[in-house]
């Protein structure tokens, strides 16, 4: 059997290596842990010319000797890895600096491609390339290549698998004499200078676009409008989804259970299964989906990063910087997708601050909570109450963990990518990774959790929990038996709703709790332990440690919360 | 001078960072290298972050940051 050849895709940022690979890649495509770190490349097995090759994504990289984790992830893979063709991806409109990774890739004696990328984007800005001049200069083949148009990528791979196939040739290549940052900016700029030429500069619409959505009054109307839309159409189909998608199971449920009748232990432990099979049908479908979607789609257009730039002021008072403004977003849909997205900031305390504190924002889940007692039975205005209140421990919060870990990053320095029409493929193969990931690791354990406390219950055990919960609900002045729905809750946060009611043996909650308690009872459901697959999520990106830490801090808070939320109730609602 | 203290669209040129090695090279991988040009384009309301333009690209910068880069007008 012969060997399968590997191709590696390394490129800046932003070059529009992750559409190349986007565009050649299927569904069997695997994301790798490096190092244990949570930066992650991909590889794929892609059929080109009739034979079977290895393509890998490396995490985008200014430079080889990068002090982030992502670059060092590529660096440690060209070094250590069986890699037949480098394939580096250059961003064509910005050429300058993205020769500067080409000029350090050039030492490697490895086959290179230097692929320009958006060629279509640098002859709109009216840059001519002189391909055929520089590939004589440097010693390597270079190629054309419109990525989100597919355009150039079968040549380009066709290209790979002959140089991989062929005899190594001797070709001498552009070698610096002193390779250091400063002598390959230099000489990337004399490159461009020799091989392309600016001729006539057509007005970008970019300018028009930032003019509005930067400004400091438009910018943030746009930025409410488009955030509403986006909860809007992601919230739609959650509703829509959702009850059905339930609905559909209470049926199996009653199906599956039926041959050992439901009371029986097979029928408990069964009900168990399905309890946890249906809670991650109802975070895979109606909030996984549309938001991670949505949120690649927002990400492919380019206006994350704009995000990120009006709300950085906003998010220094509570330790981060804007780019840690999308956990918090996403959040209030499913506090997965937000503890997912903290993997793209750059610093270790950052991506545990934003985790930490995107958890204690009310997802989708919590506010059936909140509408299903404080709306319900005290009205709108402390349901509206008790958002502002949320935001309040929030930012106080953040407020406490910033003295406790302090700063060590002066700031943001984020690129402002041009806008891009979003292509299908991309914004569908992102979210497809990232759901993939939760069904295949945190889905099994969930099932798992549910079918544990089921048979809990089948011997009923699950009194211990009122004991267990005994401190909190003592201090806080909640009815004893509304320990097992909170335990409960942390299998999926509706349940403390659902739950309540066989707890409490009424429907009526009204009738057993004051307005204090239900009001009391809700804060503390926003706030304690997120739920078991976001726990799963938190220890799949910080570790078990971090994910602990986060636990104990959330119960902390919950409590304060609580005790804080139980004073304000006795002034306002007695 | 530093980079906080330029008027918005005035070409200025880089000369040098205050910090520790790492936040040099976060500068350095992001283009701004002593000796180019670069200026304003935005600015953030409330202490907001700079938009800034250097070899052709536009980078956001916070405040923090703005303040260690050392710029120099252009003659």
């Amino acid at each position: 059997m012969t060997k399968t050849l590997r191709f590696a895709l390394v490129g800046h940022p932003n070059c529009g290596k992750s559409t190349l690979f986007n565009q050649v890649a299927g569904y069997k495509a695997e994301t790798g842990n490096f190092h244990g770190t949570t930066v992650t490349f991909t590889a794929s097995k892609v059929r080109v010319g009739g034979e079977v090759v290895e393509v890998v994504d490396l995490p985008g990289a200014y430079t080889l000797d990068g002090l982030n984790p992502a670059e060092s992830v590529a660096r440690d893979y060209l070094e250590s890895n069986d890699v037949d063709v480098v394939i580096n991806v250059a961003d064509a409109s910005h050429l300058a600096q993205s020769l500067e990774l080409t000029l350090e890739l050039l030492p490697l004696k490895r086959p290179i491609i230097l692929a320009l990328n958006m060629f279509d984007e640098a002859t709109r800005l009216g840059l001519k390339i002189d391909g055929p001049g520089l590939e004589k200069k440097l010693g390597v083949k270079v190629l054309p290549l419109i990525a989100s148009k597919g355009r150039g990528v079968r040549g380009l791979f066709l290209t790979a698998k002959h140089i991989a196939q062929s005899e190594p040739n001797d070709t001498p290549r552009f070698v610096l004499s002193a390779n250091e940052p400063l002598a390959r900016h230099h000489a990337a700029q004399e490159l461009v200078s020799e091989f392309v030429h600016q001729g006539e500069h057509t007005l970008s619409m970019r300018d028009r676009f930032d003019d509005v959505l930067l400004h400091p009054v438009w910018g943030y109307g746009a930025l409410v409008l488009v955030l509403l839309a986006f909860f809007e159409v992601v919230y739609g189909i959650g509703r829509l989804t959702e009850p059905p998608l339930l609905a559909l199971f209470d049926k199996l449920m009653v199906f599956a259970t039926q041959p050992f009748g439901a009371q029986s232990f097979w029928g408990t432990v069964i009900s168990g299964v399905m309890q946890g099979v249906a809670g991650g049908v109802a975070i895979v479908f109606p909030y996984l989906i549309p938001f991670l979607l949505g949120l690649g789609l927002l990400e492919d257009i380019g206006y994350l990063p704009r995000i990120a730039f009006l709300m950085d002021a906003l998010m220094h008072r509570i330790g981060l910087h804007g780019k840690a403004i999308v956990p918090f977003i996403l959040g209030y849909g499913c506090n997965v997708p937000a503890v997912m997205s903290t993997r793209t900031l750059d610093e270790p305390r950052e991506r545990f601050l934003a985790a930490a504190l995107s958890t204690l924002v009310p997802c989708a889940a919590r506010l059936a909570v909140v509408f299903g007692l404080v709306a319900f039975y005290l009205g709108p205005l402390p349901a509206l109450g008790l958002y502002i209140f949320n935001l309040f421990v929030i930012a106080v919060t953040g407020q406490i963990l910033t003295r406790l870990m302090p700063e060590d990053t002066p700031g943001m320095i984020l690129e402002m990518p041009p806008y891009r029409a979003p292509t299908l493929k991309a914004v569908v193969n992102k979210a497809w990774f990232r759901i993939r990931e939760f069904v295949v690791e945190a889905w099994p354990t969930l099932i798992a959790g549910s079918a544990v406390l089921a048979i809990l219950q089948y011997f009923h055990a699950a009194r211990i929990f009122n004991f267990l919960a005994l401190p909190v609900t003592w201090v806080l002045g909640l009815p004893f038996e509304t320990g097992v729905p909170l335990i409960f809750g942390i299998l999926r946060k509706e349940l403390s709703l659902v739950m309540l009611g066989q707890a409490l043996g009424t429907m009526n909650f009204a009738s057993v709790m004051s307005p204090v308690q239900l009001f009391t009872f809700t804060v503390f459901v926003v706030f304690y332990v997120p739920c078991l697959a976001t726990l799963i999520t938190l220890r799949r990106e910080l570790g078990t440690k971090g994910t602990l830490w986060i636990t104990a801090l959330t119960i902390i808070v919950a409590l304060a919360a609580g005790l804080l939320a139980r004073g304000v109730a006795l002034l306002f609602l007695v | 001078m530093h980079l906080i203290d330029v008027e918005l669209g005035v070409w200025v040129k880089v000369i040098g960072f205050e910090g520790n090695r790492r936040f040099q090279n976060r500068l350095l991988q992001h283009g701004f290298y002593p000796g180019d040009r670069m200026r304003i384009l935005r600015v953030a309301p409330l202490n907001g972050p700079l938009l800034v333009e250097v070899s052709g690209r536009e980078i956001a910068l916070g405040l923090g940051v703005a303040k260690r880069i050392i710029v120099e007008a252009e003659q």
